[in-house]
């Protein structure tokens, strides 16, 4: 039990996929201008980590290695990343019109969030069971959400506020995120895993 | 040497199949009917059918919206329909495009009767088809219908058509809404700064000066 909590502590907050491993930040600046987008975009990005989590170490554990075809796994995972993404493409779009137009081409752009490879590649490294996978792509994907919302947050208060010419835009929003890096800099040694 | 390469492109292509029909089935399941976006839109619209954003009526210039076209276009909607549009749709408010012409207060057609001569070709205009009569007889415009879009006037060959405008009374007075009351129109250039409450950024002049 204790190892589980400690996977979720570790992704979340120790080895943060956006601002400690750099993995995923495409969405990170891109989806970051309104909360609103960016709690959407968090969900997505939720269901498709943690559901292609699962579906790849699947695919490998009882496909490509009882067949000795673990060379084939990268292009196995992002075939089975595309589907998650595509079949979440139409969820949103059933369920909520309105979030579907606003997140516009960042929804499909999950497939080549690399976080979502990281994740699934990740797994294999850390010889991960499925539980621990399903928990890995989890918690990664919290980690995700969490510090994007953040720095959409901090981004809204940013907009308003008074910043030199040289430094609006993309530019302070660069800034934020290597400050929010080192913060979460200072997780690291809470746990080693 | 073969067999493995024949069985790798098996299993990726199975793979690829299982998955296919998985999507199609999908697809399938989650089926969207027309476009749930353009019905709320359309029903923010004010339904004159005026035609005064250059699209043919309130539900192509709400499609055209779905597809990105500027909200700012409906003079009859006036401020109160692009804030309720920028709601919606999660943009910025902008002030109505002055090109398809002013917010005005709420008129209505009427006809002098007495000038008719029965053309009927204001019927024929009238997009919500709130105009009565026959060739060669009287017309008369029916005032709970009438969205007082201005395209019976054009066509009507002795001018006998008046838009009227619609005094408030006793029932239909209301407050002026609050961004109306304190701003003359044109006087904020950006409606998104009328309603910052407070920010931290410093006077016009500071700012010209690092431009």
């Amino acid at each position: 039990m204790t190892e589980y909590l400690l996977i979720l502590v570790s992704t979340i907050l120790v080895n943060n996929f956006v601002l400690v491993q750099f993995l995923g930040l495409c969405p990170f600046m891109g989806v970051s201008g309104k909360l609103e987008t960016a709690m959407g975009m968090s969900l997505a990005t939720t269901f498709v980590l943690t559901l292609s989590s699962v579906c790849s170490y699947l695919a490998y554990t009882y496909l490509l290695e009882p067949l000795n075809l673990a060379f084939l796994k990268t292009i196995t995972f992002i075939l089975v990343i595309a589907v998650v993404v595509q079949f979440t493409e139409m969820v949103v779009r059933k369920t909520s019109p309105l979030l579907y137009r606003v997140l516009g081409i960042f929804l499909p752009l999950i497939t080549t969030n690399c976080a979502v490879l990281g994740v699934a590649l990740l797994n294999l490294n850390r010889n991960n069971n499925f539980v621990e996978s399903l928990l890995y792509g989890f918690g990664a994907a919290l980690g995700f959400s969490l510090v994007l919302i953040f720095f959409a947050a901090m981004r809204e208060r940013i907009a308003v506020s008074d910043v030199p010419v040289a430094f609006r835009g993309a530019a302070i929003g660069m800034v934020t995120a290597g400050l929010m890096a080192l913060a979460f800099l200072g997780f690291t040694g809470l746990v080693s895993v | 040497m073969w067999t493995n390469i024949i069985i790798a492109v098996a299993v990726l292509l199975g793979l690829a199949a299982v998955f296919g029909a998985l999507l199609g089935f999908a697809a399938e399941r989650f089926k969207v009917e027309g476009n749930p976006l353009v019905d709320q839109i359309d029903a923010l619209l004010p339904q004159t059918q005026c035609g005064q954003c250059g699209f043919p009526g309130c539900r192509p210039y709400a499609e055209a919206i779905n597809n990105g076209e500027a909200i700012n276009k409906c003079p009859p909607g006036g401020e109160a329909t692009i804030n309720a549009l920028a709601d919606l749709l999660d943009v910025e408010p902008q002030p109505l495009d002055a090109e398809h012409g002013a917010a005005q207060a709420k008129r209505v057609a009427v006809i002098r009767e007495d000038e008719c001569i029965g053309c009927t070709k204001c019927i024929q205009a009238c997009p919500v088809d709130a105009i009565l009569g026959a060739a060669k007889h009287m017309h008369t415009v029916i005032e709970s219908e009438c969205t007082g879009c201005d395209l019976c006037v054009e066509p009507c060959p002795v001018d006998c058509i008046d838009m009227i405008v619609i005094e408030p009374d006793i029932r239909s007075w209301t407050w002026a809404p609050p961004v109306e009351l304190d701003k003359a129109p044109n006087e904020v250039p950006n409606a998104t700064d009328a309603r910052v409450i407070a920010t931290d950024s410093q006077t016009e002049t500071r700012e010209a000066s690092l431009l």
